[in-house]
């Protein structure tokens, strides 16, 4: 499990864009470095994104090495109804991780 | 020539007045620290949140079972560290406090200093403070500790023969390689940089700056180190406390 800080607006209006930004702590580790004794250190970074509202696919992405420790992600989702937003992202290591968050469409 | 005029007074005021690095950093990474959701500062604050309602230690008690409320209790203790200690006769960092409770209070066992755990109670105890003047008290027992600093800040140092005071006094403002010379004020830590793509403390960040002019850096827990810190954060005090700050 690692850190997650998932921030959504309280309240959303019905069919109106919000944002959805997420901070995951990971290292992100490039798989182009070497440690102190030469030997090369082994890729470890997430390498996919899926977003789903109510278990609709809203949001599907590849993540690569070029990106930095610590990634922060944020997009826009419109919504018709209350309902939960779930994300789920899979690292090198096969670990998956789910967050959830409900929202309440005013 | 008008307007080389005009960029030397702008130089002149950028150099003389004093500011955060928050001022020095460009305009990205200070929405990055404006945006409580894009700072990464606060995956430790979360954590630090976490451990401060923790019971740990032979006591079973937590930071909370003693202070309660850290958001009520915690407010404004940042901006006075370091801060003499009569029971041991010198100043200590807040870090140090926190383990001081930590064995005391706790009897708990202790933190190395600049470890996640560590970092997260300092960033979530810090942030308590965000936007009160820095006020380090510099007056009385702590007199000794901060002249002793002013000479560590004043002292040149390493193969480079540096003082901290040639780059952060006389050259701030300026620029090395690419890279502005901030004024050095610990008014964010502990602080996210860029550069570490993590969280760090301000004895990192100078042990960062001693092995830059090629000196041998202070002994992690030295008193010299919180001399220097003393004399730094005193060097701040009215500037607003930005834990956790971001910087490049």
């Amino acid at each position: 499990m690692v850190r997650v800080l998932l921030n959504i607006p309280k309240h959303v209006k019905r069919g109106e864009a919000f944002d959805v930004k997420l901070l995951i702590s990971h290292p992100m580790e490039s798989g182009q470095r070497r440690d102190d004794m030469g030997q090369p250190i082994p890729r470890d970074i997430i390498n996919s994104f899926v977003c789903t509202y109510n278990d609709e696919e809203v949001l599907r992405a590849d993540l690569f090495p070029a990106i930095a420790a610590n990634p922060f992600l944020s997009f826009a989702v419109t919504v018709q109804e209350s309902g939960t937003l779930t994300m789920t992202f899979t690292d090198d290591h096969g670990v998956v991780q789910t967050e959830t968050a409900s929202v309440t469409v005013e | 020539m008008i307007r080389r005029l005009a960029l030397a007074a702008l130089l002149v005021m950028a150099a003389g007045e004093k500011h955060s690095g928050y001022q020095d950093a460009s305009p990205e990474t200070r929405a990055m620290q404006d945006d409580d959701a894009s700072n990464p500062g606060f995956l430790w604050v979360q954590q630090g949140e976490t451990l401060w309602h923790q019971r740990v230690g032979s006591t079973e008690r937590s930071c909370e079972d003693c202070h309660g409320a850290a958001p009520v209790t915690m407010r404004g203790v940042a901006t006075r560290y370091p801060q003499f200690d009569a029971r041991i006769g010198r100043p200590i960092t807040l870090a140090q406090r926190i383990e001081q409770c930590r064995i005391d209070r706790q009897g708990a066992t202790p933190l190395p200093p600049d470890s996640e755990p560590m970092l997260g109670l300092s960033a979530y105890v810090g942030l308590q403070s965000r936007g009160l003047p820095m006020a380090v008290p510099v007056d009385g027992p702590a007199r000794p500790f901060y002249q002793a600093g002013k000479t560590l800040f004043n002292l040149r140092q390493g193969q480079f023969n540096l003082s901290c005071a040639q780059c952060h006094d006389d050259l701030a403002g300026q620029r090395l390689a690419g890279s502005i010379i901030p004024q050095g004020h610990p008014n964010g830590y502990p602080e996210y940089r860029l550069e570490w793509q993590g969280l760090g403390s301000l004895e990192r960040r100078i042990r960062n700056c001693t092995t830059g002019v090629r000196a041998e850096p202070f002994a992690v827990d030295s008193l010299e180190l919180v001399e220097l810190e003393l004399y730094l954060g005193a060097r701040a005090n009215g500037l607003a406390v930005e834990t956790p700050a971001v910087r490049p």
